[in-house]
């Protein structure tokens, strides 16, 4: 470890790049990069590992299933379903739990990822709501991340939708039906889409393509979107010693971040591979292939759509019927509820800032507590989503506890409203007690001074444009550029 | 500005340094036996939980590795870096405009010019929307007919014809139209009551024969087989979301979201004493959209 490195045949190579390109002046930048730590920044890094393993796995189904409506037999090793009649895409997935080596591995790990990606882009969505992340400048990047977390929601659902079974059929029923809902253009909604009425000839090739390759690009755009942006703004950080708005207190991205990242990554897709592996997740085998004019009881979506479903249950039987035209029930649950959820979300950093009147520069994150009124709302939303995460699950419950179905989604009726709102009562309470028992840690005022002086006195972020901090790096760079 | 230090203190720095490295050594190690027998695994055919385990032991210990590496023998330490402004100077402002606006001649009808780029691409754009119709057909009456005729004889998934004495009492059975069996839109239930002088509005008792009723099996609610009969109470349950219809008061939704009945389709018998429809359904099945009542 400690002796001089002779000239390698990597360092050759090195070079070899470097005369082409001029690298390592951008190697050197990106290197010295500094990250703020916290554990709680670690969660979007997870999403991102998702991402890949959800890429890897998914390229190695693409070899094997085939997404076709096509009327087809299975003659594998699951006894079974031998000689049953059903489509070739779920035929193909059958064989990818059977008959292809590593196949059901595989399928299981891209399942759990997807669910892994979604769960922990939600989590990291709340721990930059409830830090004030979003604030100005960072209003781009919360937008670019909603539409992430809308991305992956939705592929997740396609995804599932693939394999033609009866679970993946009784969820594109209901979304066919939802689309068909929508005033004016619903019934040319679903013929386009679906290549017909329900079932359709199409729509599981054509989810094929949306799913293995257009929201996989477009997420892919996004996350480099995302990542160039955090770059260009460098992380936030909570306040504390030495810590001011104009400074990043943390730790350089190489060695130690860079090499911690990737022993995340590998204990990510361990955990994923182990669950892959002893999890079962989405048995197709057992719901069996999908007739239209059966269904399982008790369906239950991936955990993603749980809301959603939830909501289409909770709704009260209404619709709206006027001069002879109707807007059925599905479309207030299944696209008003989304809509106004999403857009919600994406405007959330406007409205706050103007409800507050704060439209300056935040680097500090907020402690929770010392934003009572924030922190309430985000435990009422939770709260809001999680009951309808539960009723969706009404069914379930209702045989497990032996009570009357009608006894349970009337409960859920009822917390709907008055769950969210106790819970920001004592979200709201118990954030002004901690706040008083501990009162924030102010911006370190001295080192702020200076900070804001360094930016006054020459006008400019030194660092973005020189590309270093260090004295000898600065060096460097002049060295490379004139 | 390098105030990266030593990971350890000089003097507890040599044991710990052993330790770390065993535990790196370990984790490497196992990572690699795991990887080979993995491979062994696959090689004698394959075993999904083995699979599974393996690969999450070859790439925990390269995890594990790395971490413990990098805590206990890479640099750590903060460094304080300043963080710039965002937003540009006003000089630099200006110099962007001063680059961005360089080398138009001078134009006299500029607007007009400008307007009219933008109404070729915008009609470029529109015409490229036209495509997007061969994705499938104009939606027809096909949501608003069945295959069920006068006379159609109703048949079950297996082919088979049903008469009235099949159906025993509380029972349920799924047919579709002749020449239809198994089509998605057309799958309808068979219910015998125990008690058909049950049978009140807006049921048609018309419509029924010798206590059997015949209501389309898609839930109005978002088009799920209401797949579930509860005889006694003489109630169709949907699975989807709950929505429970009363089969005696014309399949009437008493809970649930369904907003509507399910339709009924009218029943009679042909000289063969088989049960046929009289009829298709008088309105469209299934769940419901924008124009269902035109
Ligand atoms: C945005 C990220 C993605 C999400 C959330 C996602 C989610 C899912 C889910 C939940 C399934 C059902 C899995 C099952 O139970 O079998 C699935 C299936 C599938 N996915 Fe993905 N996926 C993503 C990206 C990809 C990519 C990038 C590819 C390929 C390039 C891919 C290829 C496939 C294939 C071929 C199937 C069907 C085969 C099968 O599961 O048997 N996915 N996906
Ligand atoms: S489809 Fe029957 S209740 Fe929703």
């Amino acid at each position: 470890m400690n002796q001089p490195r002779p000239a390698t045949r990597s360092r050759r190579l090195a070079r070899w790049v470097d005369d082409r390109l001029g690298t390592a002046y951008l190697a050197t930048k990106a290197l010295r990069k500094v990250f703020p730590d916290h554990w709680s920044f670690m969660l979007g890094e997870l999403s991102l590992y998702s991402f890949v393993i959800l890429v890897v796995t998914g390229v190695y189904l693409t070899f094997f299933f085939d997404p076709s409506q096509a009327e087809s037999t299975y003659r594998g090793s699951y006894e079974a379903m031998r000689g049953v009649e059903m489509t070739a895409a779920y035929r193909s997935a059958l064989e990818l739990s059977f008959d292809v080596r590593a196949g059901l591995v595989m399928r299981q790990i891209h399942h759990w990822a997807a669910l892994l990606f979604v769960a922990t882009m939600a989590v990291h969505m709340a721990r930059v709501f409830f830090t004030g992340a979003f604030r100005r400048p960072r209003e781009i990047n919360w937008m670019v991340g909603v539409t992430l977390l809308i991305l992956a929601v939705f592929n997740g659902f396609a995804g599932y939708s693939l394999l033609d079974d009866q679970l993946s059929g009784t969820g594109l029923r209901i979304g066919y039906s939802i689309a068909l809902s929508v005033p004016l253009v619903g019934t040319w909604l679903v013929s386009l889409l679906f290549g017909g009425e329900f079932p359709g000839p199409d729509i599981i090739e054509r989810l094929y393509v949306i799913h293995i390759l257009l929201v996989p690009a477009v997420i892919a755009a996004l996350i480099g979107v995302h990542m160039a942006i955090l770059l260009r703004q460098k992380h936030t950080q909570f306040a504390g010693p030495g810590r001011a708005e104009g400074n990043v207190v943390g730790e350089r991205v190489w060695p130690t971040y860079a090499a911690k990242g990737l022993g995340l990554f590998f204990l990510t897709t361990a955990v994923l591979a182990a669950l892959g592996g002893l999890a079962q997740i989405n048995p197709i085998w057992i719901y069996g292939p999908f007739d239209p004019a059966e269904v399982s009881a008790a369906s239950q979506p991936d955990w993603y759509m749980g809301w959603l479903d939830g909501a289409m249950r909770l709704i009260p039987p209404w619709e709206v019927r006027a001069f002879g035209y109707e807007v059925p029930n599905p479309f207030f649950p299944g696209a008003v509820l989304p809509g106004v959820t999403f857009a919600l979300l994406y405007l959330w950093p406007f409205l706050e800032a103007r409800f507050t009147g704060d439209r300056s520069e935040h680097h500090l994150l907020d402690r929770p507590r010392d934003r009572p009124v924030r922190t309430a709302m985000g435990v009422a939303t939770i709260a809001f989503y999680g009951v309808l995460f539960l009723a969706g699950g009404g069914d379930v419950l209702s045989t497990t506890f032996g009570v009357s179905v009608n006894a349970v989604f009337q409960a859920f009726r009822v917390l709907l409203f008055v769950l969210p709102a106790a819970s920001a009562w004592v979200a709201y309470r118990l954030c002004r007690d901690l706040a008083q028992r501990d009162p924030a840690p102010a911006d370190d005022g001295s080192v702020a001074m200076t900070a804001l002086a360094g930016v006054a006195e020459d006008g400019r972020d030194q660092d973005d444009r020189a590309g270093h901090d260090g004295p000898e790096a600065q060096g460097q760079a002049v060295g490379k550029h004139h | 500005m390098d105030d990266i230090e030593p990971a350890a203190t000089e003097e507890d720095a040599a044991p710990r340094a052993a330790a770390g490295e065993r535990v790196v050594i370990a984790a490497f190690t196992a990572s690699m036996a795991a990887a080979l027998a993995l491979a062994v695994v696959y090689w004698r055919g394959g075993q999904a939980q083995l699979e599974g385990v393996l690969l999450a032991i070859s790439l925990g210990g390269i995890g594990v590795g790395m971490v413990v590496w990098a805590k206990r023998f890479l640099p750590s330490g903060e460094i304080t870096e300043e963080r710039g402004r965002m937003a540009s100077t006003d000089d630099e402002v200006a110099s962007f405009t001063h680059a961005f606006e360089q080398g138009e001649q001078a134009i006299q009808r500029r607007a007009l010019l400008l307007k009219l780029l933008g109404g070729a691409v915008g009609a470029l754009g529109v015409a490229a929307l036209f495509p997007i119709r061969s994705l499938g057909p104009r939606p027809g009456r096909g949501l608003f007919d069945t295959g069920f005729r006068n006379g159609t004889r109703l048949m079950t998934v297996d082919g088979r014809s049903v008469r009235p004495e099949d159906l025993s009492v509380g029972g349920v059975v799924t047919v579709w139209p002749e020449g239809h069996v198994g089509e998605p839109d057309s799958p309808t239930l068979l219910v015998r009551v125990d008690r058909p002088e049950l049978f009140r509005r807006p049921t048609r008792t018309q419509w029924t024969v010798e206590g059997i009723v015949a209501y389309s099996k898609l839930c109005t609610h978002t088009g799920c087989p209401v797949g579930l009969y509860q005889s006694r109470e003489r109630l169709l349950l949907c699975p989807c979301h709950q929505s429970t219809f009363d089969v005696v008061e014309g399949a009437k939704p008493i809970f649930g979201p369904a907003t509507r009945p399910l339709p009924q389709l009218p029943l009679g018998l042909n000289q063969a004493g088989e049960l046929v429809s009289t009829g298709d359904y008088r309105e469209p099945i299934g769940p419901g959209f924008w124009n269902r009542r035109r």
